[in-house]
């Protein structure tokens, strides 16, 4: 067969006997069983093994032997594309050509689903065992760098004063972020009109506005317009404009989720629409809207280059991001991985660990909350929910008593938490159900 | 009328009469606080243009002396010499666009195929988690990217580019590098650069096509698959046409994005100001490496030219990234999200 030779490598692993792949094997008609479809055959696993071990070899010898090449990414490089050539080679002998191509697809897809996972540890490990150096030591979150010069030991100096920085720049930039972001999320998706398109659009343009610019805008319009000094404040309006259009997009999806029925509800019964806003869209939303706002602090904290324009440098601790150079976290790694001193560069990597686990908590935090959709319950909440509907079931009211109840004092104070989403979870999936 | 026209289903829809009763409008008049409501609302929406405007109206204003100063050369010009007057673009714009570009070549092909990964091979339990990593991938910090690429990655990759240049390199031109054999020919290049940028700019590309990916109808899933095709034949005839807009859009502000990223090009590439054709060799540029590189000159014509250079930066992505939109809502699966 042609395509024994064009995958001689391949002789030491597992091959079944050359037959044409195409050929339908008949099936044994024995009582019914049930089909499975799918799923993983010892074959399937042993080709895949086969072939990663024959290139492995073959890439060893090429690579490491015969030819002049070096270097860990390239020997990967080519283990990978042999990798492929192999298993092709190996399902051609047992599999048909549309088969073999199947395979070849999904053994693709899974490899760069491995190589994403791969890329986020390889990052966060190197950083973490880079970082660990000056993070060991507790100066490095008690100490600022007031007092400590380039060829000091890693003993001495901390970043304390660039987290102090990096949590007040983060918390202003939310106060000014989110009440603007969800605002205008709630006017795109409750006002809407003529203007929520054009709204919608340039919130999207203004998600991908490159960091550089926001920054170049706040030291245009703030430091030399108006000629403040550069300060925590100001970087602080930088990472608004990077944050807000952020939290706004993400918030809008979340606020969109809330079944119209809800708000029809409110309606009827008297409700305004600031009240519907107010008492039923952001409530039954809160958990996604929680879920954006930390998305875009997430991403707030770790930018630089806003930062970098106009929150200037300082080595001192600065509380007041009113009033003089204010570092944050950023800006600390950048200042000081470009110095040509070790101490200097395992401080930076530390400060890098350090931004990463900020990051990853609010992250983590984001995705615990967010996990859901607007009126779903958690198991804890679908508990309680059923403790009380248990305890409720004996003086259940019958249904003509809700007809009865004050309107306006059931939209002006929603039910208890442990109520609501029971309220929301059927139409939710029912919203569910219509968009698939 | 129905009944008349199809006799078939007489029972389905008694003949009806046209109904007399036209539905009311009812307009309930808004209230005092829903009028102060929506008119805060609308407020922040319109901030969106305030900011926009106000960002473009700055960055115009404060970049015309540099402007006006070079006038036309500030687009021909290669160097960036502000104090002789001697700056433009036309070095660091077209190097910029390099290395969005090699970014893109690695970064699409490895997201579309994590996209489909997710959307059609991942087992249904492990999607969830693999949607939030590529979220958690998008949202490490540039920086810590930039200090990834320049300890981790730069040391590994030489030995890729000499091989590139060495054995490649006489066939394809601008793999070749001429300064010599020696590492540091090699490092800090437009291609390193590239190769970080392309890393970050997969999440976005990857979880704006896998959204689109999953939207492929279902119908003409089973559709595929009940006249024999494969999972690979379903993606290629159903979920791959139907994403064509969207994963266009998705590459479009993934370009958008490499232009934009500063930190990490400006951490790891040695600014040159020649346009680069060989992309192993040691230098490269962009305007916003550039702008994060030079902010410290304090005389005003210094911060006028780089005030200049972000607005052209501003300018181009936005145009890039509202032609991206376009094209997302214009496609087939856009349409089908709008509203």
């Amino acid at each position: 067969m042609t395509t024994l030779d064009k995958a001689p490598a391949e002789a030491p692993a597992p091959t079944a006997a050359p037959t044409p792949g195409s050929a339908p094997e008949p099936v044994a008609t024995g009582p019914e069983r049930k089909l499975k479809l799918g799923g993983v055959t010892r074959e399937d696993v042993f080709t895949v093994l086969g072939a990663l071990v024959g290139s492995l070899g073959l890439d060893w010898v090429l690579y490491e032997r015969v030819l002049p090449f070096s270097g860990a990414l390239g020997f990967l490089l080519c283990w990978y594309l042999l990798f492929l050539v192999g298993y092709y080679g190996l399902g051609r002998l047992q599999w048909g050509g549309l088969m073999v191509r199947e395979r070849l697809v999904s053994v693709v897809a899974w490899s760069s689903g491995a190589l994403v996972l791969g890329l986020i540890a390889d990052q966060i490990g190197y950083v973490a065992s880079r970082g660990y150096e000056a993070a060991q030591h507790g100066n490095f979150f008690t100490e600022t760098m007031e007092r400590t010069a380039s060829l000091s030991p890693i003993t001495s100096g901390g970043a304390v004063h660039a987290v102090v920085g990096s949590l007040e720049q983060l918390g202003l930039a939310t106060l000014f972020a989110v009440p603007l972001g969800i605002a205008a999320a709630v006017f795109m998706s409750e006002v809407g009109g003529r203007m929520a398109r054009p709204v919608r659009t340039l919130v999207e343009a203004m998600t991908a506005l490159p960091s550089i610019v926001a920054g170049l805008f706040i030291l245009g319009i703030v430091i030399l317009t108006f000629g403040f000094d550069k300060s925590g404040f100001a970087a602080s309006l930088a990472l608004t404009v990077m944050m807000m259009p952020i939290v706004t997009r993400a918030a809008e999806v979340v606020i969109r989720l809330v079944p119209g029925t809800l708000r029809e509800a409110s309606y009827a019964l008297g409700g305004s629409q600031w009240r519907t806003v107010w008492n039923v869209v952001l409530p039954t939303a809160k958990r996604g809207l929680v879920t954006a706002v930390v998305l875009g602090m997430a991403r707030a904290v770790g930018e630089t280059s806003p930062v970098l324009l106009t929150a200037g440098f300082t080595s001192r601790m600065n509380a007041n991001p009113f009033e003089g150079h204010q570092i944050s976290l950023p800006l600390y790694i950048w200042s000081y991985v470009k110095l040509p001193v070790d101490q200097m560069v395992a401080r930076a990597f530390a400060a890098a660990l350090t931004l990463m686990a900020v990051v990853l908590i609010l992250f983590v935090t984001a995705r615990i909350l967010g996990g859901r959709a607007a009126g779903e319950m958690s198991r804890r909440q679908k508990r309680r929910m059923a403790r009380a509907e248990r305890q409720a079931a004996v003086p259940r009211p019958a249904a003509p008593s809700f007809g009865a109840a004050p309107v306006a004092a059931s939209v002006a104070a929603p039910a208890d938490p442990a109520v609501r989403p029971s309220a929301a979870a059927p139409f939710r999936s029912a919203v569910a159900t219509g968009e698939h | 009328m129905t009944a008349a026209a199809e006799p078939a289903a007489p029972y389905a829809e008694a003949p009806r009469q046209p109904d007399p009763d036209v539905p009311r409008t009812i307009t309930a008049p808004a209230t005092n606080g829903d009028r102060v409501f929506r008119g805060l609302l609308r407020t922040a929406g319109l901030s969106v243009f305030a900011i926009m405007g106000l960002i473009a109206f700055f960055l115009i204003l404060r970049g015309a002396e540099a402007l006006k100063a070079v006038g036309l050369d500030f687009f021909t010009e290669q160097k960036w010499q502000t104090q002789a007057h001697n700056f433009g673009i036309a070095a660091v714009l077209p190097n910029g666009i390099l290395i969005a570009l090699i970014a893109l070549v690695i970064a699409v092909p490895v997201a579309l195929a994590a996209a489909i990964f997710i959307s059609e091979y991942a087992p249904v339990r492990l999607r969830a988690a693999l949607i939030s990593l590529v979220d958690l991938m998008a949202a490490i910090p540039s920086i810590v990217y930039g200090l990834w690429g320049l300890f981790f990655l730069q040391p590994r990759i030489i030995g890729l580019s000499r091989w590139l240049s060495n054995h490649v390199g006489d066939a394809i031109p601008f793999l070749k590098v001429r300064t010599g054999d020696i590492g540091t020919s090699y490092t800090s290049s437009t291609f390193i650069a590239g190769v970080v940028v392309s890393l970050m700019i997969i999440p976005i590309i990857t979880s704006l096509s896998r959204e689109v990916f999953s939207q492929a109808p279902q119908g003409e899933r089973e559709g595929a698959f009940a006249l024999g095709s494969t999972r690979w034949g379903m993606v290629r005839t159903v979920v791959l046409p139907f994403g064509r807009g969207g994963v266009i859009g998705a590459v479009m502000l993934g370009f958008g994005r490499a232009m934009g990223e500063t930190i990490a090009v400006a951490l790891i590439i040695s600014p040159s100001f020649r346009p680069m054709t060989h992309i192993l060799e040691n230098g490269g540029n962009s305007i916003s490496a550039l702008i994060a590189l030079r902010f410290g000159e304090s005389d005003s014509l210094s911060l006028s030219a780089l005030m200049a250079a972000g607005l052209v930066l501003f300018a181009l992505t936005l145009l890039v990234n509202v032609g991206a939109g376009f094209v997302i809502n214009r496609s087939r699966s856009g349409a089908a999200t709008a509203d």
